[in-house]
């Protein structure tokens, strides 16, 4: 009985350490600044949207909102899109050297992100995209590891269900959106979340290949918020950080198993 | 990563009798011509934007460019020379072990411990994982811009954490000694959890057979976590070390918000010498030369990965 208490306050604990700064977060975000610079600190805010307002006037939030919405939507349809089609060739269609071409796709997974940031930069710049909805997206719509788990999941589903469509008539392109993508729901659903996570939570990119305010993301103008209003003005900043977490973490409360779920299959499977 | 190798499914059509030899052929023509369409976009982008970079870095680090001049001066192995004889590029170098190296170490104790923890027959138990897992999904720009809210040592949540304890909450992020440990912590409360759910789900799939016959012989809890159940995650283990050393070697939005990659260089990783040298300092050369240097040692990294696994598979 003992150790189940002690377990019970270890969990407990654990609550604690992953809330606790979400919750320093959010009654930031809502306190008056008079109670954000006080000590002791106030652990219960008197609400007030001031902080958003300041926001809103220090920096374009909404146009940040924008952009952040425009590449996570694009960004996410083009890359599903990508991995669905060469998921569905390789799984299905015959081709001389297939299985090299397949590990050319998976071999992208090899190449560490961040070793590609000045090529990139470069190659962007000559086709005339810096500071464009093209260059922050078209560079990351090339899928490997959506592309390796879609395919996986394709080579699960029953060979006679698409030799069933095959027989009624139905061409590739047909099988694929009325029986194959149907019967992949679960998988489809998972890959488009985490590609959307990964386009919103975008950093580096954004910040390399924008170059004014009404092309920056989210997380971009965040940072030039804090570095700009410094320590003088943490309510803002909350306020702003806020704006970059909410809609990811409504995105993970709706769509958790999916997640939770694709990230296990993509480590256990592996 | 093994690929489940099954031939391909043929389309019936395919396999008709009737089909004249004309027939077929067109036929095949045309799934080859499908299969090119399909698949063209996605190799395309693929080839210019993750392969054809590390031709173009290799280039370039044989070069001196300031990204302004019309083209960049051939300087041959001028900048590895350089590069491997700085001291800078030393210390460089061994902040990015040391960084990785904790968060390695970190992330595995704690997130073998929490996975035990969530694995008990706790109410709550699966609230609290997932709250535990949500950092994992966040901005890692926002996540930093709280947590330097946080390590503010005039009003930050740490202070008031340190401060009951009699002791003076340091300067985090203006400190050398205190910005790598600040980042540590927040790069473990942020990633802790994606360790956490991997190892649980490999202890769920642990065969319990042979820990209640241990049990039922007598061996204690330890020795069962010892012997039994530490050698069977051992997959799993080695998956999770090296998926955390090739994101922690890259990590860089935790590194720019808080630090830049200071206080003078105490935080100066690889990857955010590269974000300089490229993009602060205009130097494609050096930039390009730290790249390939990056990717040689994660390619190194995978490698050993690809061995290990193979052997797994030949010799089970």
């Amino acid at each position: 009985m003992k150790t189940r208490a002690i377990q019970y306050v270890v969990l407990i604990g654990v609550a604690a350490v992953f809330l606790g700064p979400l919750y320093w977060l959010l009654s930031t975000a809502f306190k008056q600044p008079t109670q954000i610079y006080q000590w002791p600190p106030a652990w219960w805010p008197h609400l007030t949207w001031e902080n958003f307002s300041l926001a809103w006037k220090a920096a374009p939030f909404d146009r940040f909102f924008l952009n952040s919405t425009i590449i996570t939507v694009i960004g996410t349809a083009l890359k599903v899109v990508n991995a669905v089609l060469t998921a569905y060739a390789f799984a299905y269609l015959r081709f001389p050297f297939k299985k090299i071409l397949f590990f050319a796709v998976l071999g992208a997974m090899m190449v560490p992100g961040h070793v590609t940031l000045l090529p990139n930069y470069l190659t962007v710049a000559s086709l005339g995209w810096i500071n464009t909805y093209a260059g922050l997206i078209i560079p990351g719509i090339g899928s490997a590891f959506a592309t390796f788990l879609m395919r996986q999941h394709f080579l699960t589903l029953p060979t006679e269900v698409t030799d069933a469509a095959a027989v009624d008539g139905a061409g590739h392109l047909r099988t694929l959106w009325r029986v194959v993508l149907p019967m992949s729901r679960p998988m489809l659903i998972t890959v488009v979340v985490i590609t959307a996570v990964e386009e919103w939570n975008n950093f580096v990119w954004p910040l390399i290949v924008t170059n004014t305010a009404s092309m920056r993301t989210l997380p971009v103008g965040l940072l030039i918020l804090k570095d700009e209003e410094g320590l003088a003005a943490w309510g803002t900043i909350m306020a702003g950080t806020l704006l970059v977490l909410a809609p990811m973490l409504l995105i993970f409360l709706i769509a958790q198993r999916y997640i939770v779920g694709g990230i296990t299959a993509g480590a256990l499977k592996g | 990563m093994t690929v489940v190798d099954l031939p391909a499914r043929t389309h019936p059509d395919e396999r008709t009798i009737a089909d004249g030899n004309d027939q077929r052929k067109r036929r095949r023509r045309r799934e080859y011509g499908l299969f090119a369409l399909l698949v063209a976009p996605n190799l395309l982008v693929i080839a210019v934007f993750a392969y054809w970079p590390i031709i173009y870095n290799a280039f370039l680090s044989l070069t001196d460019w300031n990204m302004i001049a019309a083209r960049p001066t051939f300087v041959g192995l001028a900048n590895y020379g350089r590069t491997l004889t700085d001291p800078a590029f030393h210390k460089t170098l061994w902040i990015t072990v040391v960084f990785t190296g904790l968060i390695v170490v970190g992330s595995l104790v704690i997130g073998l411990a929490l996975a035990f923890l969530f694995n008990l027959p706790l109410k709550g138990r699966g609230a609290v994982r997932t709250i535990a897992f949500a950092p994992h999904i966040l901005s890692g720009a926002a996540v930093a811009t709280i947590w330097a809210f946080i390590f503010d040592p005039g009003y930050g949540l740490m202070r008031a954490l340190i401060e009951p304890f009699g002791a003076e909450p340091p300067d985090w992020m203006n400190n050398s000694d205190w910005a790598l440990p600040g980042l540590v912590i927040v790069y473990l409360w942020k990633n802790v959890g994606f360790a956490a759910l991997i190892y649980l789900a490999g202890l769920q799939g642990l065969p319990k057979e042979l820990d209640e016959a241990a049990a039922i012989d007598g061996a204690s809890t330890w020795t069962r976590f010892r012997s039994i159940k530490l050698p069977l995650l051992a997959p799993i283990t080695f998956f999770l070390l090296i998926t955390t050393v090739i994101g922690t070697f890259q990590a860089f939005d935790v590194i720019a918000v808080m630090t830049g990659g200071g206080p003078g260089d105490a935080t100066t990783t690889l990857s955010w010498s590269i974000y300089n040298e490229g993009f602060q300092a205009f130097n494609a050369g050096r930039a390009a030369t730290l790249s390939i240097i990056m990717f040689v040692i994660l390619l190194l990294v995978t490698t050993v990965q690809a061995r290990v696994m193979e052997r797994r598979v030949h010799y089970r």
